[in-house]
This record gives structure tokens, C-alpha cells and sequence, in this order.
């Protein structure tokens, strides 16, 4: 079972929301829409749901040319950012919907409610009203009623945008779990980085509404395509300074190492947790900076110091002090260098 | 644009009201506009006139007059309705029993019918008997009498007219009003806002929208009134108060004018629609804007 | 900038309160002048009142509120000298950015020179300078978060500042730099600043001191590191940290902790421990390591963060969590779990034993 959009584009009064772009997603799957708001993570969902109807280009299901299929026909599920349930019936009432419009029998419509509502942690609140409910219990709602469907499609537009930090965690930790052995495509947006390396799954990288890469998670996030990629999967931002290249050795601020390219301007980008505070390994190359500010979070230290052009993150375990004002020495991973071309392209360096 | 699903079994649906409306609307517009460039005496018998009743309208200094008095009330009308029902909408209390008890108050007004309205008022301001009328002239010691001086007449109709129709406004700028989250006037108080800063900056602004709606309906409802005025005074002293649309009644069924009525109607209608669009359009940059 | 103590604060939204309908409970905390504060805890836990008490907009329902040991309990908002920021942007459309920055210095009669210099000066921190002639309804959601911040920063003369959640609405790389602003904003004019959220991330780089809350009452208050190390409550444990603490159930015996059936070191004293009290362990992913000996587990799971991988382990139907630098090697199956025994404390009731 797969889902397949073909060169689907979406404008609206002349501008571009979504630029031409051709998607395959496999059963079994959870893929993830990253990107900032308003980067076209909800019109793109949209399409693929049939809730918005593309501009141009086909939506095949199966094979099936579903792009001028009704929502109604097709079979899916969505759950949204704020917590949409039916507030006139009990949590019961609401997993079941789906089920009593099928038409299902009554006792089979019972087990298979007390199942999900299991799997969620809603048995003890069945009997009440969404309005009764913490945020967090109503979205469990909202989810349960999205998977006892058996849908083929379940899309999910940022569900844990606004619940708690901590409640974020368990929900998405409970994730996985539900969507297993259910053979469904789930899609889901979001627009932390993070929470698209935890699901894990595919990335569909998304900018200003083009589709900038899409592939494995990981391989993303180790691989990026280009700079705008390493950038939107970067939490803090991606670390980046100009560097030239001469002879088969790159210069960064009076330190030089050996690198595979061709000579010319690169932009090396570099994740702040692969620059460190302190010389952990021979290998590591120093810089000199300038520390601006330190946050400590308990579990680990994020400087910010700035480099004759540039300002740079460094995160790292640990409580590290500094002052401010410091000029300190900071170690890079150049094993963990990103080289990037004149165009923002990912050269192999 | 979101297009909704499409179920044809819907149409079954409208069509009663589909034929409703036709029979109500479309075939009596038409109607006009056929009377409008015929000349009939209502025998069926049709000479046909192009546009010389549309010429005789607007070469007649009566259109001219009733137009103009129409334009004045409804300006006055206006001037008087939208502050004011702003300022009790801020009066309103937005928590606890007061609300409901303000809504129903505000609502009464609105429920009597018109011509009643009419009826009422006539005898509330008759000179005599009337409490308004003799509380003028013995109280204020003012002469006043709207059957016979066209200044009383109109201050009359005006009072009715602001009676009935404010709370129309107070209600749709409450619903605006209510909409403004606490947070705004809480960030306007630690700002050190006076009243009149956060009236200016938050509520006016956010109650944009309501008061196009308010001020659209207010001016095509004034400018198309009938049965309020006409119950109240006729259209007199004289035809001080005979605004577009009495006016129009008069042509019509007073002198069985059938040509110049129809020809008459159309060209307020379009007054209407133009001036709407016009006011619609300059409210709506602004938004953009 | 002042000085801010709360005294025996007592809050009920209810008029006649029973002791259910307290949403907070004897809270007392003194806050130091030009200090940055957070205040931590879960949707519901009274933070939000807390904040709404300070600044004026609620009166408490008991206990007293001083800024600079004058109690302020019964002055408006605007008598405070407050400044807040709201969880989503608070702006007067109709204004343009720069009037938006002036607003509260012209309402307080201020000179037109003076005001000029200020919002220049605000705007320029804020990087605000480009779009100060721009109308303020046409700005980003962080443009206008930034345009809150700035309206509170204007008056130097602000006793508290308060943020209430103020990056909900913006996005994960503009809330990072708003974060590091809002520091760097602290050390330039040491205001006394107080951020309230439920994120820790947030509380924990932004605040001196957090002060953790739960259901109405101050469970702990200590800088991030202490809170990090040494979480008195299990509640803290669990909540601070991503994942939260490992809690595991454990006997004492004679001085011996076990864990099933195991032998754990910690750097709890067990002299106090009484005998029907419900014991546990706390020990944080980031102290547990994969060891030739120690407690013996099932590898379940493993999540890659990119900068550090999760590792789900299982004994006996009891999740553990531990966390493996990036690079480091992770054995599957079966494998063996060595606790730091500084950072692992024995709980007592929920209670650290110390």
C-alpha cells in the first residue's frame, strides 16, 4: 500500500504554497514533516489527505488515481493541533464515532473501543466529556478516535504542539507503540527537529513549500543535501563560517587541516555539540573565541562565543563556567565537518 | 478555496425555497422592470416608453427633494446610532447576571413590529395625551407638535428611529467587545493606558469588523424605511417627512403612476447597491491597508 | 529594579474557598534584586497565578506581597511599576512599531526627546531598528513577542519584569534566539526578571534559581545544577531532564540498598529510613553506564537524538533509561548497568533522604 504524489503543486491567488513535488510513502511507515510554520506542513498534509485539492498533479493510492476523490471516500484519519473532539458526547462516544457511521455491530464496536482506549490510558474517563478532560487526556481522545478506524492514511498536524513539555515526552513516547501492526502510512508534522529524530522514520524536509530533501531520518540529519537542509534539522542552529581551500588544505581561523576538494570558497557547517569546550580528543582542532553568553541547563552547557566573523554554539555535557567576555579555546570534531559549496550544495569532504 | 463535498440530494433541498424566492423576488423585480419601460394604465394594455420614465424621474425636482431628505435622515440617523450604541456596548457588563439581563433589554426593542413601532410612537408623542408630547410642551414649555411642525415631525421620527434600531448596533459591537482577550487590557493597564487610550487603541481596532457590518446595515435599512415614519406621520406635515420610499408609494398607488414608480424603484435600488458598494469597498481597504 | 518577596500566599479563584480550592498553598519565596527567575512546573500548577499575583492583575486571597520590603499587596498594576509579557503577542495594531515602544513612556508624561532616545536604544537590542516606522500588525509572531519584550524594557525604572510563556507561539529556531536575547538582556540591565514555563529547557537556561511547582506548592527551589544533581522530590526528578529520572523501586537492609535483588551503591545516609516507608531509587539516564557487571537488563529499544542516543533497557517489567554519547558503543540483548553512585539518592515517601 503506498501513497504517491505526482509533481502535486499548490497555489492560492497567485502565490506558490506548494512547489512541484513527487512523494512516495510506504505502508508501515511514519514520516515526518519538518519545517518552520508556515513552510506548507498543513497544505501539504491537506493534499494528501484530500481535504485541499492540489493545483496540479495526481495523488495515487495503490496505484488508484484518488486526486478528485471526496475526503469521505477516502480512508482517513487526522488529528490536529488543538483538541478537536465531538463536546457534546462522553470519550466513549467519541472513539466509537468512526465505528457506529461504519455501521459496525454493536459488541464488536465495544471491544474494539475498550482496546484503544486501553492502549491510550483512557479506560477510568470513559463516561466523561472532553470539556472534563486535561489537554493532554483530550488529545488521547482525539487520537484514539483517529486510529480505531483502520485508516490507511493517519495524519497528525503537530498533536503535541500545545501540551506540556513533559506530557510532549510521554505522548511521543507512546507513539510507536500505537501505530504498530496497524499496516497504516502515518504523516506526521511537526517543526522541532528533535521530535523527528525520536519518531525517527522518513523526513520530508520542508522550506518555504518546497520539499528540500526527503529520505531516512538519520541519514538526513548525518547527510543533509545542503545547507538549508542541515539547517532546518539544527536545534540550536547549525555552527557556519567561510572557508577557503588551497591546495587540498582548508583555513579556518589560522588552523589548517587536510580535506578532499577542490580548491575555492566552501561554507563549513559544523553542529554545536561537535565543538566542544574542553580537548576531549588529540585529533580536535582549537579556535579562539570570544564568549558572549553561557546557558546552563543542569545536564549540559550551551556557550555562544564569536569567532572574527562569525558567532558559534558550542553544547556540551556538563556544567562548564565561563565568563563573559572570556576569550577561550574551543575544540572542533573536524571528522564532523559539513562542507558545503558555493550554491549550498553538500560536497563530500 | 475549500470546496465543500458536493451531494446532489442536497438541491432537493433548496429548491421549495429556490421557488420561494423566485416567485417573491425575481418575477415581481422583473415585473418592475418591465413596468418601468411601459406605459400601462394596469389593463394589460402595454405602449412601450424605453426610457422616457427614467428621464421624467430624474429631471423631477420631487425626486430630487425626497432623495435629499432621505440622505439627511439617514446621515443624522448614522451620526447618532453608531456612537451611541458603541458607548452602551462599552456600558455592558461582560461577566455574571447582568449580561443576560442587558441582552434581553437590549433585544426588546428589536422584536416589536415596525408598524407597531409606528403606532406607538404617534400616540407617545401626541401633544395632548401623549406622555412625550405632554411632557415637552408642559414640562420644557416647548411647542410641540408633530402633526403640524415639520421640525417636530422629524425630531420624532428621528427619537423613534434611535429607539428601535441602536440596540442593533449595541449587540453587534457587544459581540466584538467580548471577543478581546484579557490579555490586551492588561497589557494596556500595566502600559499605564488611560480609558480613553485603550478605547482608542484596543477596542475601536478590534471592533473593526462588527461596526462595517453595523454601519452597512443601519444605512440601508434607514435609507429604505417606510413603515415606521408613514404609521407615525404620513409622510406631513405636508411632506416634510415623505422620504424616497413613501414617496415612491405615493407615485405609485396614490396616482397610479405604474411607469414612473417602477422606473422610480429601480433607481433607488441602484442608489442603494452603489452607495453599499462604495462604502463596503473604502472599509474594506482600509483593512488591508 | 526591586527586591521580591511573597509571604505566606494563599490563592483561591473561588469565593468561598474550601481547602480543595486552594490553586496555591502557603507559598513563600525572596527573590533577589536584578536576579533572573524562573518559575517551573506543569500546566495547572499555579505558576501563571503566582505571576498574575506580582504583577497586580488578581489580588491574593491571603499573605502579602513585597517589593523591596514595602507591601505592595494592595496597589494596581500601574502603581507596581511592572512589566509582562503574555503568551502571545500583545500589540495595538493601529500603532506602528516605534509608537508601539513608546506607548508606556508617553502615557507616563515622559519628555518627547527622552522617549525618542529610549526606543531607539530598545529597538537597536532587539533588533527592532529596520521596521521601527513599519506598522506593528504587519510583524512575525516573534517581531511581535520582541515588540512585548521591548515595552517592558523601556521604562528603566521597572521594578519586576514577568514573562508568562512568552515563546509558545514562535518557532523552534526564532525561540532559541529569543532564549539567548533574553539572557543576554539580563546581564546588560539586570532587571529583576521572572519566567514562568512549563518547558525546562527554557527555565533552566534563562534562571539564577528555579523554583519547581506542583498542584499549588513549591516542591523545590535551587539553581539549575542543584536541581539537576540533587532533586528533592521525585516530581523533580521526573520532570527536569529529558528523559526524566529513572525511578526504581528498592528495599533497605541494614544499611544495604538492593534493587531487585541487586546491590546498589548510593550516596544517600539510610540511618533515618523508617520501616513502612515506600523506597525508591533515583538515578539519571546521564549516570548510568553499560558495564561488564552490575544489574543485569535487556537491551529493548534505542533512539537516536543525533548528539546522544536513548537506550530503553527492561528488568523484570521496570523500564530503565540510559544515555550513550554519540559514537559510543550500545550491546543488545543482555547487558549490565553500572549506576554512578554519586548522582543515585534513595527516596523516601517521594523524598530524597539526605
Amino acid at each position: 500500500m503506498t501513497l504517491e504524489l505526482q509533481n502535486i503543486q499548490k497555489s492560492v491567488e497567485g502565490s506558490q504554497h506548494i512547489y512541484p513535488t513527487s512523494l512516495v510513502l510506504e505502508k508501515n511507515s511514519i514520516n515526518l514533516l519538518l519545517g518552520a510554520t508556515l513552510s506548507g506542513k498543513t497544505t501539504l498534509m491537506q493534499i494528501m489527505g484530500g481535504i485541499e485539492k492540489p493545483t496540479q498533479g495526481k495523488i495515487l493510492f495503490n496505484g488508484n488515481d484518488v486526486t478528485n476523490m471526496s475526503v469521505q471516500k477516502r480512508n482517513i484519519s487526522m488529528v490536529y493541533q488543538q483538541f478537536i473532539n465531538y463536546p457534546n458526547f462522553t470519550v466513549y462516544e467519541n472513539i466509537a464515532s468512526p465505528l457506529r457511521l461504519q455501521k459496525m455491530k454493536e459488541s464488536v464496536l465495544d471491544q474494539k473501543v475498550q482496546e484503544v482506549a486501553d492502549l491510550l490510558k483512557l479506560t477510568p474517563m470513559l463516561s466523561r466529556k472532553p470539556n472534563e478532560l486535561s489537554g493532554g487526556q483530550q488529545q488521547r481522545t482525539a487520537l484514539a478516535r483517529a486510529l480505531i478506524k483502520d485508516s490507511d492514511l493517519i495524519l497528525l498536524d503537530e498533536p503535541f504542539a500545545n501540551l506540556d513539555f513533559k506530557l510532549r515526552e510521554e505522548l511521543r513516547e507512546e507513539l510507536p507503540k500505537m501505530f504498530e501492526n496497524k499496516n497504516t502510512i502515518v504523516v506526521y508534522a511537526t517543526t522541532e527537529p528533535s521530535e523527528a529524530l525520536l519518531l525517527g522514520g522518513n523526513t520530508v524536509l520542508l522550506e518555504e513549500g518546497k520539499v528540500i530533501q526527503f529520505g531516512k531520518t538519520q541519514e538526513i540529519y548525518r547527510r543533509p543535501l545542503n545547507i538549508n537542509s542541515a539547517n532546518v534539522f539544527s536545534d540550536p542552529p547549525l555552527n557556519r563560517a567561510k572557508i577557503f581551500v588551497k591546495n587540498n588544505k582548508a583555513t579556518l581561523e589560522k588552523v589548517s587541516w587536510n580535506v578532499s576538494l577542490q580548491d575555492g570558497e566552501y561554507t563549513l557547517g559544523i553542529r554545536p555539540h561537535h565543538v566542544y569546550p574542553k580537548k576531549i580528543n588529540e585529533d580536535f582542532f582549537d579556535i579562539t573565541g570570544q564568549v558572549s553568553i553561557a546557558e546552563i541547563s543542569g545536564s549540559e552547557t550551551l556557550v555562544h562565543f564569536k569567532l572574527k566573523e562569525n558567532s558559534w554554539v558550542s553544547q556540551s555535557h556538563g556544567v562548564h563556567n565561563f565568563e563573559l567576555g572570556q576569550i577561550s579555546k574551543f575544540y572542533i570534531d573536524i571528522s564532523k565537518c559539513l562542507y558545503f559549496d558555493g550554491k549550498g550544495n553538500y560536497i563530500n569532504g | 478555496m475549500n470546496k465543500k463535498t458536493l451531494d446532489n440530494k442536497a438541491w432537493l433541498f433548496v429548491l421549495p425555497m429556490f421557488v420561494l424566492v423566485a416567485f417573491n423576488a425575481v418575477i415581481p423585480l422583473m415585473t418592475v422592470v418591465n413596468y418601468s419601460v411601459q406605459e400601462t394604465f394596469g389593463n394589460n394594455l402595454f405602449f412601450w416608453q424605453g426610457v422616457d420614465w427614467f428621464e421624467k424621474v430624474v429631471n423631477s425636482e420631487r425626486f430630487y427633494n425626497a432623495l435629499g431628505r432621505q440622505f439627511l435622515y439617514t446621515g443624522i440617523i448614522l451620526i447618532i446610532e453608531i456612537p451611541l450604541g458603541i458607548a452602551i456596548a462599552l456600558t455592558m457588563p461582560k461577566k455574571g447576571i447582568g449580561v443576560s439581563f442587558c441582552l434581553i433589554l437590549m433585544s426588546i426593542p428589536l422584536l416589536i413590529p415596525w408598524n407597531v413601532v409606528g403606532a406607538m410612537w404617534n400616540i407617545f408623542a401626541l401633544p395632548d395625551i401623549g406622555l412625550l408630547g405632554y411632557a415637552i410642551n408642559n414640562w420644557l414649555n416647548i411647542d410641540y407638535n408633530f402633526t403640524q411642525q415639520p421640525f417636530s415631525a422629524w425630531f420624532t421620527c428621528i427619537l423613534m428611529d434611535v429607539w428601535h434600531w441602536t440596540s442593533l448596533v449595541v449587540l453587534l459591537c457587544y459581540a466584538g467587545l467580548i471577543s478581546i482577550p484579557d490579555a490586551y487590557y492588561q497589557a494596556a493597564n500595566i502600559d499605564g493606558a488611560k480609558p480613553w487610550s485603550v478605547f482608542r487603541f484596543i477596542q475601536l481596532p478590534k471592533m473593526k469588523k462588527v461596526l462595517t457590518i453595523a454601519i452597512l446595515l443601519r444605512f440601508m435599512d434607514s435609507f429604505m424605511i417606510y413603515t415606521e415614519p408613514f404609521v407615525l406621520t404620513g409622510g406631513g406635515p405636508g411632506n416634510s417627512t415623505t422620504f424616497l420610499s413613501i414617496d415612491l408609494v405615493k407615485v405609485a398607488l396614490g396616482e397610479f403612476d405604474l411607469g414612473p414608480a417602477a422606473a422610480m424603484s429601480i433607481i433607488y435600488f441602484l442608489i442603494v447597491l452603489l452607495v453599499s458598494w462604495i462604502f463596503y469597498n473604502l472599509m474594506m481597504r482600509n483593512e488591508e491597508n | 529594579m526591586a527586591r521580591v518577596k511573597l509571604d505566606n500566599l494563599n490563592h483561591s479563584y473561588v469565593s468561598n474557598p474550601t481547602s480543595d480550592d486552594y490553586v496555591l498553598k502557603n507559598i513563600n519565596i525572596e527573590w533577589n534584586d536584578g536576579g533572573a527567575y524562573a518559575l517551573l512546573g506543569p500546566s495547572g500548577c499555579g505558576k501563571t497565578t503566582i505571576l498574575n499575583l506580582i504583577s497586580g492583575l488578581i489580588n491574593p486571597t491571603s499573605g502579602s506581597i513585597l517589593f523591596d520590603g514595602k507591601d505592595v499587596t494592595n496597589l494596581s498594576p500601574l502603581e507596581r511599576n511592572i512589566g509582562q509579557v503574555f503568551q502571545f503577542p500583545v500589540i495595538y495594531d493601529t500603532m506602528t512599531v516605534y509608537e508601539n515602544l513608546a506607548f508606556p513612556l508617553k502615557n507616563r508624561g515622559f519628555e518627547t526627546a527622552y522617549i525618542d532616545k529610549k526606543v531607539k536604544e530598545i529597538a537597536e537590542i532587539l533588533e527592532l531598528s529596520p521596521s521601527l516606522s513599519n506598522r506593528a500588525s504587519g510583524l512575525t509572531a516573534d517581531g511581535k513577542q520582541k515588540i512585548s519584550l521591548g515595552r517592558g524594557l523601556v521604562r528603566s525604572d521597572v521594578n519586576v519584569l514577568m514573562f508568562d510563556e512568552p515563546l509558545t507561539v514562535i518557532d523552534p529556531l526564532l525561540k532559541w534566539q529569543l532564549r539567548s536575547k533574553l539572557k543576554e538582556l539580563h546581564h546588560e540591565f539586570k532587571n529583576t526578571m521572572i519566567y514562568v514555563t512549563h518547558d525546562q529547557t527554557e527555565a533552566l537556561t534563562f534562571a539564577d534559581q528555579v523554583v519547581v511547582m506542583y498542584d499549588g506548592v513549591i516542591v523545590q527551589v535551587g539553581t539549575p545544577t542543584e536541581l539537576f544533581e540533587t532533586p528533592k522530590h521525585t516530581f523533580v526528578g521526573h520532570f527536569i531532564g529529558s528523559p526524566g529520572m529513572n525511578i526504581l523501586p528498592c528495599d533497605v537492609n541494614s544499611q544495604n540498598v538492593t534493587c531487585f535483588n541487586h546491590p546498589i551503591k548510593t550516596s544517600s545516609d539510610l540511618k533515618n529510613i523508617k520501616s513502612n516507608s515506600k523506597l525508591q531509587i533515583g538515578v539519571r539516564p546521564e549516570f548510568i553506564k553499560f558495564s561488564p557487571s552490575g544489574l543485569p537488563v535487556i537491551v529493548n529499544n534505542v533512539s537516536d537524538i543525533g548528539r546522544y542516543k536513548v537506550v530503553d533497557c527492561l528488568i523484570e517489567n521496570q523500564r530503565i533509561k540510559v544515555i550513550v554519547n554519540e559514537g559510543d558503543d550500545i550491546p543488545s540483548g543482555k547487558a549490565y548497568l553500572e549506576f554512578n553512585s554519586n548522582f543515585t539518592k534513595i527516596y523516601e515517601d517521594s523524598w530524597m533522604v539526605s
